[in-house]
């Protein structure tokens, strides 16, 4: 008893504790992926950038999307890119010949657009009455709600069907697209 | 106002400002980098940008999951984009040994 009264209780500074947290990793990945002289490197700072992103997800309470995140950003899109960057890679960054990246322009143009969209944001009224992560509800479980969102003709059970045809497309399509030419170029 | 304060007010701006920071992080990966790959780096950092505007709104809207139903669209949307891309920049590859975009001009008028 006298233990547990000289720990603190932590339960309404966690969610802010977790958001700095998360954040943090978010922005210092996403500004290393931007700046990494290199391209590897990038990639890998996609990947914390990404990480954060998805427990940012966890933590405004869509579950479902989170693990996704993980799922198909980290272990498909960046696996993907991963490839693309070793099978691209073996000649000019590999001497040394690389030109290299255009910083000080970009970062600029980033930090002006960054200093418009946050006077923007801070000058907004969104109507949400100032409302807290620890005002809201708890959130319920998004899974099963979603699951019948998605296969609901009232709802998006349309938009569904059409990304799977979609999706089929991008494959044919990429499939296509690298395909070996047997009869020269 | 206090740490403590800071902690305890995590509300919708606090994420549209990472958003915000996102998305300028990824403009400017898409200006810098003058590799391919790294503007598709860029481009996917905007979308979890663009995505994460989308769950926040949700969480502090009165409308639940549709900003979820809209961030997995985008995520089915950006997942195509990367396997076309990547096709694309091996092509490229391919032909020319090269896949600098400031050098890859043949369809410059």
């Amino acid at each position: 008893m006298a233990l547990a009264s000289m720990i603190p209780d932590l339960t309404p500074v966690l969610p802010g504790l977790i958001f700095y947290g998360l954040s943090g990793l978010a922005i210092v990945a996403a500004v290393a992926a931007a700046t990494a002289p290199k391209i590897v490197h990038a990639a890998f700072g996609l990947m914390a950038a990404f990480f954060g992103v998805a427990g940012l997800y966890a933590l405004l309470g869509s579950d479902f999307l989170a693990l996704t995140q993980v799922v198909v950003y980290v272990g498909g899109i960046l696996v993907l890119l991963v490839f693309g960057v070793l099978l691209t890679g073996r000649t000019k960054a590999a001497l040394g010949l690389e030109r290299p990246i255009r910083t000080m322009p970009a970062a600029f143009a980033g930090g002006a657009l960054l200093f418009g969209l946050l006077a923007t944001i801070l000058a907004s009224d969104f109507g949400d009455g100032g409302r807290t992560l620890a005002d809201l509800p708890e959130p319920p479980s998004t899974t099963a709600a979603l699951g019948r969102a998605l296969l609901d003709p009232n709802q998006y059970l349309l938009p569904f069907e059409l990304v799977s045809v979609f999706l089929l497309a991008a494959l044919v399509g990429a499939a296509f697209l690298v395909r070996r030419r047997r009869d020269g170029p | 106002m206090t740490t403590l304060a800071l902690l305890q007010s995590i509300g919708l701006v606090h994420f549209l400002v990472v958003g915000a920071v996102l998305f300028c992080a990824g403009i400017t990966t898409v200006l810098a980098r003058r590799n391919a790959v790294g503007i598709l780096i860029g481009l996917e950092l905007i979308l979890n940008a663009a995505n994460l505007n989308l769950v926040a709104f949700e969480r502090f809207g009165p409308a639940p999951l549709r900003g979820t139903v809209f961030a997995i669209f985008v995520l089915a949307v950006a997942a195509a984009e990367a396997a076309i891309a990547l096709a694309i920049v091996l092509n490229v590859f391919d032909s020319r040994d090269e896949i600098d975009v400031d050098e890859t001009t043949a369809l410059k008028g």
